[in-house]
């Protein structure tokens, strides 16, 4: 589906101005995504790699990935952490094979066991003098000219970024104080704790997922389980966030639990809206988590990680990118160190809301592909994101794919498109 | 143990495959008990002791609200499984309850006819006896992979 295209579809420069139009040609093609690898999420954006909670030990490390390139966190005895490319200073072997471990003494790659401390310096080249004088590196050869690439690592609220660019801003200023303190929120000082993870592979464009997740106009219609519960309608109370670079957003609602406009929804004879019930609602009996009493909020940071409130399914959902038209969708489950049993159960049984097999999201697994397939034959046309207006502006009003715009107004920017 | 108990089991997971494969999804519910637990994880996460689920319910009625989600509510394409259940292996028997293990493999044939190894797995299962026969207090499903293509709608 991708490579065929790319010698008669039109050049990267054939992409109208403004943000209410996007050629599906940026779906399709190798040459878009190999840019998209270097120029942005190995440029000046912040990505998601894990959780401190990963780590929580000296010498431990984790496997993740910075867009399609293999990455290795690590923390290190003076309890630091770091984060380098998981490839082989030598020939380009991963260096670590598995998701997770423990390397007090550091790494040592299986091809030809060069070995790694835990930040990432080359330490040693076996042979390196060669054996009885013969063979060995020659003599100019330095270990510490050699070393696979490093990341800027920082945290916010025990969630784990890091950066290939020197030059990107620091990680606060890179969320701006809005986003910043909307995780924040979610997270309360806690202690965060790995509940499960799974991984769902979608048979898209990471984009399209990422535009998924932004699109808060769907969510009401597509998914019927959300609204007529109640989680989530767009006659509730809420609001769209865009950040002045349009690359992150916050969608979030509250439970109105005033006269709310039930009539609005069955004045547009939509799909989603029937008198569904639940044999066992205790599925929904979560408990008061949030003051606030914003029962859902989801949030992206640019380029490709979403953090999802949806009553109290907390979760983490990283974008892996895995080709023009494949993409890993890695669920990270969360609960607190201080949740009750009671709490944790609701946790459990909220968790069915998400997911793959998610009673609100299995939907979002599988619509990238609608729109995939449905635009194979069509590079050159393009999509019409002009609800709401044709700006990248937070609003009240859900009815709007503002939050859509802002990403490709980051995107643009990024790439320099 | 006695090989009638063997074969009991051999059946109802026979009966279980089937009622799947042929789309009566109604039907999937009354092979467990009211107090039941079905849940799908994967077995990365129980080595890691994690305690989240691909799909977690803990009562018949949430069993039955399954099915009804997807019957009514979701939206996924047309599909179906093949399943093939292993022999049982009947792991301990008490008074209330006998507890067996099962290897599984499942096909998902879609509507365009790709036909796609979708899940293997062990059905990790707790079995009552009833005079109606056997029911399932519990079924935690362990797929041997965390990953899932695209989306996972029907009940493993």
């Amino acid at each position: 589906m991708a490579a065929e295209g790319s010698t008669v579809a039109p050049t990267p420069c054939d992409w109208p101005e403004g943000l209410t139009r996007v050629p599906f040609w940026l779906f399709q093609r190798d040459d878009v995504y190999a840019k998209e690898q270097q120029q942005l999420f190995q440029g000046r954006v912040w990505s998601f790699l894990c959780l401190e909670a990963d780590l929580p030990n000296p010498g431990d490390w984790r496997a993740t990935h910075v867009g399609d390139a293999p990455v290795v966190v690590t923390r290190n005895q003076a309890g630091e952490l770091h984060a380098f490319e998981n490839r082989c200073a030598h020939r380009g072997s991963l260096i670590c094979l598995e998701e997770r471990g423990k390397a007090d003494k550091g790494f040592s790659c299986v091809y030809h066991a060069w070995t790694y401390n835990l930040e990432g310096d080359l330490t040693g080249v076996a042979f390196m003098k060669g054996i009885k004088g013969k063979g060995g590196m020659p003599p100019d050869f330095k270990v510490g000219d050699h070393g696979p690439r490093k990341l800027r690592v920082e945290t916010h609220s025990g969630l784990v970024f890091g950066t290939f660019a020197a030059d990107a801003p620091a990680l606060a200023d890179y969320l701006g104080e809005e986003i910043a303190s909307r995780i924040s929120r979610v997270f309360r000082g806690r202690k965060p704790v790995v509940l499960g993870r799974f991984t769902q592979a979608l048979p898209n464009n990471w984009k399209l997922y990422i535009e998924n997740v932004k699109d808060s106009y769907h969510a009401s219609i597509l998914h019927l389980f959300f609204t007529t519960f109640e989680l989530n309608r767009l006659s509730q109370k809420g609001a769209i966030i865009v950040d002045e670079t349009g690359g992150h957003h916050v969608s979030y609602s509250a439970i109105d639990k005033g006269p709310t406009g039930n009539a609005v929804y069955a004045d547009q004879k939509i799909r989603s809206d029937s008198d569904y019930k639940l044999a066992d609602p205790s599925l929904l009996h979560g408990f008061e988590e949030y003051e606030d009493g914003v029962t859902l909020q989801i949030l992206t940071v640019f380029p490709a990680v979403v953090v999802q409130q949806i009553q109290n399914a907390i979760a983490i959902r990283q974008v892996v990118p895995r080709g023009p038209d494949k993409t890993d969708l890695n669920w990270i489950y969360l609960g607190f160190e201080d949740d009750t049993p009671d709490e944790r159960i609701a946790r459990l049984k909220q968790a069915n809301l998400v997911g793959p097999a998610g009673y609100i999201s299995m939907e979002d697994g599988c619509v990238g592909g609608f729109v995939q397939r449905g635009t194979a034959g069509a590079p050159s046309e393009k999509a019409v994101i002009e609800m709401g207006g044709k700006t990248a502006e937070g609003s009240e009003s859900r009815v709007t794919e503002a939050s859509i715009r802002g990403f490709w107004k980051a995107y643009r920017a990024h790439m320099g498109m | 143990m006695s090989q009638e108990l063997v074969f009991a089991i051999a059946q109802a997971q026979a009966a279980y495959g089937r009622c799947l494969d042929e789309d009566r999804l109604e039907d999937w519910p009354d092979f467990f008990a009211q107090d039941c637990l079905y849940r799908v994880t994967s077995a990365q996460n129980i080595r890691d002791g994690y305690e989240a689920s691909l799909i977690f319910l803990n009562s018949k009625g949430m069993v039955r609200d399954r099915i009804t989600a997807l019957r009514d509510a979701n939206i996924y394409e047309r599909q179906a499984y093949r399943h093939v259940i292993g022999q049982p292996l009947i792991t301990a028997q008490t008074k209330e309850r006998v507890t067996s293990e099962a290897s599984f493999i499942i096909a998902r044939i879609m509507r365009d006819g790709t036909t796609d190894l979708f899940a293997t797995g062990r059905y990790l299962d707790s079995w009552r006896q009833t005079s109606a026969g056997l029911e399932l207090i519990e079924r935690v499903v362990v797929c041997d992979s965390s990953r899932i293509d695209t989306l996972l709608a029907l009940p493993l």
